[in-house]
């Protein structure tokens, strides 16, 4: 049985789909996404401007 | 900190934010201009000022002048800030600066001068889509040069949203746009027949879903997390949601060309894709109104987050809308009406305009060397007047829609049409005055805008700020 194209359409959707389970799986289930989240999450209150970046906790939903 | 110190550039940043309120004012008038020609068919002076020929003026105007320079102002904006570093480019920053204007003027010329390719949002000659690509690879030069020099690890994650929507337009610009030039002002598509139809819907819903989505995504995840104090309510549903809009949106544009000879299975996936879409849309809804949990008092007397936030509730709104749109039956009722009039005009008035508007509202003063607004009360005024703008433009559209799609498809015993097409026109005039005065109330608080805007400018301060390193206030 010869591949024709649609068979690799098919691949590409479903390597799609596990892609993106991946990535939730990253930042819902793995702990290595946790902190880094929460840095990121910090990054627009870093600029030290007129805003108060003071004191500000953020817990990771 | 070394003697010499780096500064952010903020003069284009300040020139964009100023072109974002002139230009939202002139394309929200000629938008007033062709509702009133609706209503008064006497205003039609032609043939230049034409409906015909000013809608397309009104769109490309509204959404790649004044949205266009919202994004520009607040990517460049925040991609400063967050990454900790002065925008990269040297000229090309410039030249976005100028180039994008010159498109724009073009634009306001060949349009009503009649040179137009015909193609819904990109009815603009093969000259000017030159030049916009110029422009717009050397944004991504900017921007993505910006990126790769910050002096932190991480890329927040308004700058995903804003670097897919720059990656996308590209993308989708290019292939639309493929055309075969006769003369100067003439082309013809490469593409023909359906394939020309979904390629331009392919083109059409993405430019809505990045462009109009994407880009101003990014802005709600830097100003909204700002003017409210307080981190994004869960980055990781940032992270999750962009990725889902990302594998999603392209699939989507199908939806517009519902019972068309484009295959039925095609249109089913589309309708699929575009019901699937209400998650990661309402996932970005939700994380940027629960940004503000606990401190919802700051909504009673800050208008700013109230333009941010209202714009998020439209946004709901409307992505909810679109997928009940998007389903074959339902779209049987409201394809072709004022229904899909209103529906587009809930998201660009009540979630692109207002977000663009709150986002400026901040950045102003600060642009100016000042700490506020110069009247606070009239960011509230404008506020009001734009909301009621809104529900009135959208409301009177949901009723002459529907009943421009029950007078279409009703018939007689015997099989005829009921109602002639020129019955469903008479009927919708009345929806077409109330929505011609939303339109105008919109606009008044452009004009409001335009006036405080210049208030807070008089006198202003426009040194460059310098760039902080971010090392200090990581304790």
């Amino acid at each position: 049985m010869a591949m024709d194209i649609n068979d690799l359409r098919s691949l590409l959707t479903v390597a799609g789909l596990i892609c993106f389970l991946a990535i939730v799986w990253w930042a819902y289930v793995s702990k290595s996404s946790k902190k880094g989240f929460e840095e990121a999450a910090n990054l627009p209150f870093a600029e030290g401007d007129d805003d108060g970046a003071a004191s500000r906790t953020s817990h990771p939903r | 900190m070394s003697g010499t110190q780096t500064t952010y550039n903020d003069k284009v940043v300040r020139q964009f934010a100023v072109m974002t309120v002139i230009w939202g004012i002139v394309g929200m008038l000629v938008g007033v201009i062709i509702a009133a020609q609706l209503v008064w068919p006497e205003l039609n002076l032609g043939p230049w000022l034409t409906y015909g020929r000013l809608r397309p003026l009104h769109t490309n105007a509204v959404i790649f002048a004044f949205g266009g320079c919202a994004l520009f102002a607040t990517s460049y904006w925040c991609v400063q800030r967050t990454s900790h570093a002065r925008l990269w480019g040297g000229p090309l920053v410039p030249f976005t600066f100028w180039g994008w204007q010159i498109v724009i003027l073009l634009a306001a010329i060949s349009l009503p001068l009649g040179f137009t390719t015909g193609k819904e949002y990109a009815e603009l000659e093969w000259p000017i889509d030159i030049l916009i690509t110029l422009v717009w690879v050397s944004y991504g030069l900017v921007f993505f040069g910006t990126i790769a020099k910050r002096t932190v690890s991480h890329i927040y994650v308004a700058n995903w949203f804003f670097g897919s929507m720059i990656i996308a337009v590209a993308l989708l610009h290019l292939v639309n746009s493929a055309a075969v030039p006769v003369s100067l002002t003439r082309s013809f598509s490469v593409y023909s027949g359906v394939q020309d139809a979904m390629i331009q819907w392919w083109y059409g819903h993405n430019a809505v879903g990045f462009f109009l989505t994407a880009g101003f995504l990014g802005m709600m995840y830097y100003f909204v997390p700002k003017q409210a104090g307080r981190p994004v309510y869960s980055y990781r549903l940032s992270v999750v949601h962009f990725w889902a809009l990302i594998f999603t949106y392209m699939w989507a544009g199908p939806h517009h060309l519902h019972y068309t000879a484009l295959p039925d299975w095609t249109q089913s996936v589309g309708m699929l894709f575009s019901l699937i879409l209400l998650a990661p849309s309402w996932g970005g809804m939700i994380n940027g109104i629960m940004t503000l949990s606990g401190a919802w008092h700051k909504l009673r007397d800050d208008p700013i987050l109230k333009f941010l936030i209202t714009s998020l509730s439209f946004y709901g709104m409307s992505t909810f809308e679109g997928p009940m749109m998007s389903i074959k039956t339902v779209n049987a009722l409201s394809h072709y009406t004022d229904w899909t009039v209103g529906h587009v005009h809930s998201g660009a008035l009540g979630w692109v305009a207002m977000v663009s508007i709150g986002s400026m509202y901040y950045l102003l003063p600060r642009l100016f060397g000042k700490t506020e607004m110069y009247s606070t009360a009239l960011v509230t005024v404008h506020f009001w007047i734009a909301t009621i703008g809104t529900v009135l433009y959208i409301a009177s559209m949901w009723i002459a829609g529907v009943m421009q799609g029950l007078m279409w498809r009703a018939v007689n015993a015997d099989g005829t049409l009921a109602y002639s097409f020129v019955e469903s026109v008479k009927g919708s005039y009345p929806f077409w005055a109330i929505r011609w005065l939303g339109g105008v109330l919109f606009l008044s608080g452009m004009l409001i805008m335009a006036y405080n805007m210049f208030k807070t400018m008089a006198g202003g301060n426009t040194k460059d700020a310098p760039v902080i390193a971010p090392a200090a206030h990581h304790a």
